[in-house]
């Protein structure tokens, strides 16, 4: 019988498989921020212990940094700390950090891949559950506790249970205006925040074959809002060419013999998989969440739900608390909901791509009078130096956005970057939770051309219909 | 790590589905470099009426009177019953800190998001899966009964309600020893070194670009 792409790169990877079933399993890279790393850095200290693997281990600070005017440091003295505890630990332990200001610092899942520190194959973690993302290498790519950030500093290695295996497959072509991003909130809409919970998922079909690395990045990204432990898509052609000639990818002799393991990371004719899901492609519309979990959300065509139809009293308890939170009516077209703030950028949206679509959208037009701020922040400083090499940041300025410096900003608000009470915003990030972009603040997850769209019109439009 | 063995503990219900890390502990308190002192921000923006900022001093801010972990009958619970899907979201482990600083040392849940329930055993916190009817009968009798116990025995795997019913619960083998010892697993890794060396000669041939 066949393998599962999964089942390729977890072999490789096991060092030790134990009696009860669980294993030791190699890890090949490890991305480090500031926020989960500080007390496993700490840990390493008060036992005395080094890394195993110095060179497998490559940080930047993201989080905590300011998305103003770098020159001024950062203010907010606790903020500060964290990231200089970052530059002191990596110091210490002889980690490579790409810091505030080297060009290559950005949001820790934008710098990776751009780096070829993400290669196909490989096992990636990340105290960070959007580490999912990586899965669009064809690697394994997990979010991990602080603990464990500490265990993979101190062992190279992670104490795993083998997952089960779940492929979703969306067939045909994904229409005109339909991205990774829709797809992503598509299949969490169908599945719920719990559906892939105990499961990796691998993505496949033609259309997400068909999906740019950034497109199947946003996708991966959000593997991690279905509950899965991570999310995959096969190496193809695609895969190969963007991982070519990055910094840290292999070169010459080793790239050849590279490639050609990699051409084998793809799930076997005859794999059988724990579940399967089928989805076509047409079915797909632009995506809005509209409540407290991205499993709350729906076509740009369609209402706020009734409560009369939720399936449950759990649910209906749910929807009518995120319905009161968010400050919306059962029924309401999700076309008729005004905004205050646009948000492009985090580590779902904050790649070359993104802002081209997002740029093209606004250009030559102006933010709508009702709203506040418009946040177009680069994922990278690599990324805003391409951005701004193809104009796009003039683009965004005389639409009435402001181009910021690189880093997480109002995907999750731990800088000066959030939302107040109340206001309501078009983010490009990947969680709605209540309080995720600023307590009271609500947040509706869309894809980045949808949310320069709401940026123009001061509603949410369907994109399928600009021009 | 402090080890797990029983527990008759009194009981506070969480009373909703897809509880996520950023309600159990929101960001600002993550800029923290330690591992301690998260408990008086545990669910910080349900618990009180104005914005926590870290190190603040909780003893007088203004509460949420409808938050149930304010409420004067579930002072000093260390179970937390809570709905699916616990702990969805972020990989944060200030998570379970919190929840620990603030004297749970169980949650009881139909379901957990992955990340979390694998940083529970990180920090001697046991997570407990049961049945959803289970679940939802603990929620009743619960808010019947002001004081609500319930003895969690980890080497039996059972839960038991002061009626006496008792329900058995699964977990890992390994997971289990090691709460009950209260183990650092790095240290039994590190027992592992001659393998994980090993792995790395074969695996240096074989893709030489790792290393």
């Amino acid at each position: 019988m066949g393998q599962t792409l999964f089942d390729k790169v977890w072999q490789q990877h096991v060092v030790k498989e134990n009696d009860d079933g669980s294993m030791l399993l190699y890890i090949d890279r490890h991305l480090v921020h500031e926020v989960t790393s500080p007390q496993a850095f700490e840990g390493l200290r008060l036992a005395g212990r080094k890394p195993w693997k110095i060179s497998a281990t490559v940080a930047t600070p993201d989080h905590n940094v300011p998305t103003t005017d770098r020159a001024l440091g950062i203010t907010d003295v606790v903020s500060r700390t964290q990231v200089e505890a970052l530059d002191a630990n990596c110091e210490e332990f002889g980690i490579t950090e790409f810091g505030m200001n080297d060009i290559r610092q950005g949001v820790v899942h934008v710098m990776g891949p751009e780096q070829g520190l993400i290669l196909p194959g490989m096992t990636v973690v990340c105290g960070d559950s959007h580490t999912s993302t990586h899965g669009a290498f064809g690697s394994i790519a997990m979010g991990i506790g602080t603990s464990e950030v500490e265990h993979v500093l101190a062992t190279q290695c992670l104490i795993q249970k083998k997952p089960k295996v779940m492929r979703i497959s969306v067939n045909g072509a994904l229409p005109a205006g339909i991205t990774g991003k829709d797809v992503a909130l598509f299949i969490i809409g169908k599945i719920g925040t719990a559906g892939g919970t105990g499961y990796a998922l691998e993505f496949a079909g033609e259309a997400i074959m068909a999906l740019s690395m950034e497109g199947r990045m946003s996708l991966c990204n959000m593997a991690i809002e279905a509950g899965a432990r991570c999310g995959m898509v096969a190496v193809d052609d695609a895969t190969i060419s963007y991982v070519k000639d990055r910094p840290y990818s292999p070169k010459a002799e080793e790239w050849q013999k590279a490639e050609a393991m990699w051409r084998e990371l793809y799930s076997d004719a005859d794999a059988r998989f724990d579940a399967e899901l089928v989805y076509n492609a047409s079915e797909i519309v632009p995506q809005v969440s509209w409540g407290t979990s991205p499993e709350m959300v729906l076509p740009v065509t369609a209402s706020i739900p009734d409560l009369a139809t939720a399936k449950d009293e759990v649910q209906r308890e749910g929807w009518s608390r995120a319905l009161a939170y968010m400050g919306l009516k059962e029924n309401t077209p999700i076309a008729e909901i005004s905004i205050d703030k646009v948000f492009i950028g985090s580590c779902t949206n904050g790649r070359i791509e993104d802002f081209r679509a997002a740029a093209a959208v606004v250009k030559g037009k102006k933010v709508a009078a009702n709203v506040k701020l418009a946040l177009a922040v680069p994922g990278s400083g690599l990324v805003k130096q391409q951005a701004e090499a193809e104009g796009l940041d003039l683009i965004f300025t005389e639409a009435g956005f402001e181009w910021r410096e690189p880093g997480c900003s109002m995907c999750l608000a731990m800088n000066a970057d959030r939302l107040e009470p109340g206001e309501r915003c078009a983010s490009t990030s990947n969680r709605n939770f209540e309080g995720r972009q600023g307590m009271g603040g609500r947040t509706h997850l869309v894809s980045p051309a949808m949310a320069a769209a709401a940026g123009i019109a001061g509603h949410f439009v369907d994109i399928r219909d600009w021009s | 790590m402090q080890p797990f063995t029983t527990l008759n503990g009194l009981v506070a219900p969480m009373d909703r589905a897809n509880v996520d890390t950023d309600a159990i502990i929101p960001k600002q308190f993550l800029k923290s470099i330690k591992r301690t002192g998260y408990g008086p921000f545990l669910f910080d923006e349900w618990r009180y009426e104005d914005r926590g900022e870290p190190e603040m001093d909780c003893t007088n801010r203004p509460k949420r009177a409808d938050f149930v972990l304010n409420q004067p009958r579930y002072q000093g619970a260390q179970i937390l019953l809570a709905r699916e899907n616990f702990g969805c979201g972020s990989s944060r482990e200030h998570a379970p800190w919190a929840i620990l600083d603030c004297g749970f040392t169980c949650v009881i849940a139909p379901s957990f998001a992955d990340i979390f329930y694998n940083n529970c055993f990180k920090n001697g916190i046991l997570p407990i899966v049961l049945d959803d009817a289970i679940v939802d009968q603990l929620f009743k009798e619960c808010a019947a009964a002001e004081g609500y116990a319930l003895n969690v025995d980890l080497d039996a795997q059972t839960v038991s309600t002061p009626l006496g019913q008792s329900f058995s619960f699964d977990i890992d083998a390994f997971r289990k020893h090691c709460l009950l010892n209260g183990l650092d697993d790095i240290g039994l890794t590190l027992q592992d070194s001659d393998a994980i060396s090993s792995y790395e000669a074969d695996r240096k041939q074989a893709a030489p670009w790792l290393f």
